[in-house]
């Protein structure tokens, strides 16, 4: 086996790696879920989430995160072609998506505690706050892991390893959207109904 | 001997699939706000027609996006692991809490422990 070969074989079992991480991360997600289900009607005299969630302003985050899943995609196919120049590109205008999806989450729970609709008040409003804050902590590693790979590719010169690292990131990515098309669902479109 | 290539098995994935995913993906989100703002049926029907539309999508971006055909075989069969262990939490934990909550509806934490010790004999 040549070089270049064996670092193939590595890199499968990396990738291969990196999936099963992504597949307990689901379940760790479906725990959430599960929560969530159960105690959407725990509202202990506080609201539901008909009375809290504003369906146009979710409306408006899914559909950011859904396009930034689209333009990681770009990236990773442009990596994959040894574009470098479109790689970084497509890379910033995920970034600023993804973020601006996070300042939008943020924005969301600020106003909801502001109103003294906080993760004490309920147990349906904690386990809201659990199961979407965590997906909103992994949006925001997700953004700095994208940060170091933008920062690198701007420094140094585009090498096989680069692309490589880029498609798990990609990969991680798709993933967090994925997530979210279940609590835009799940939470917010079902747990919003009267 | 020479080994076959395989390099078509190893192509880069084309940008075809990644707009397709795409368009179908802002398809069936839009499709089900609108079915849910407008309240075009009952609760319950609507209930299941997001949870249809979303289970569609999943399989749109996983296709489409993650490319599970793709690369190695270890990662289909975790995938679908892992579906079987999500459906089990999340269906077993909602069928289980909604039938006790059902069965212990409007009773004190005393009456509940009275109930179950006539009636299920715990």
């Amino acid at each position: 086996m040549n070089r270049a070969e064996e670092e193939k074989a590595v890199f499968s079992r990396k990738s291969l790696g990196f999936w099963v991480y992504l597949m307990t991360d689901c379940v760790l997600f479906a725990t959430l879920f599960a929560t969530f289900a159960v105690l959407r009607t725990a509202t202990a005299g506080g609201p539901s989430g008909a009375d809290i969630f504003d369906l146009q302003f979710v409306l408006i985050e899914t559909m950011l995160l859904l396009t930034s899943s689209f333009t990681v995609g770009l990236a990773v196919l442009g990596a994959e072609r040894g574009f470098k120049k479109q790689t970084i590109v497509w890379l910033i205008v995920t970034f600023l998506l993804g973020a601006a999806f996070l300042a939008m989450e943020l924005y969301e729970f600020r106003e909801l505690i502001h109103e003294g609709h906080g993760w004490q008040q309920s147990a349906f409003l904690s386990s809201y706050f659990v199961l979407v804050g965590t997906h909103g902590l992994h949006i925001a590693v997700g953004l700095l892991w994208m940060g170091v790979v933008i920062f690198r590719l701007l420094q140094r010169n585009f090498k096989e390893t680069d692309i490589r690292r880029l498609s798990l990131l990609g990969l991680f990515w798709h993933f967090l959207d994925i997530i979210w098309i279940f609590i835009f669902s799940f939470v917010y479109l079902i747990g919003g109904m009267a | 001997m020479k080994k076959p290539e395989l390099h078509t098995r190893h192509s880069p994935v084309p940008y075809k699939s990644y707009v397709i995913g795409f368009i179908l993906s802002i398809i069936t989100t839009l499709l089900a706000y609108f079915f849910v703002v407008n309240e075009l049926w009952s609760t319950m029907v609507l209930v299941y027609v997001v949870l249809g539309i979303a289970v569609v999508q999943l399989i749109v971006q996983v296709v489409f996006f993650l490319h599970i055909g793709r690369g190695s075989r270890w990662k289909l069969v975790t995938f679908i692991f892992t579906l079987l262990v999500v459906l089990i939490v999340v269906v077993g934990s909602i069928w289980i809490m909604d039938n006790l909550n059902y069965n212990m509806m409007d009773m004190t934490p005393q009456e509940q422990r009275q109930y179950m010790s006539e009636n299920q004999g715990i």
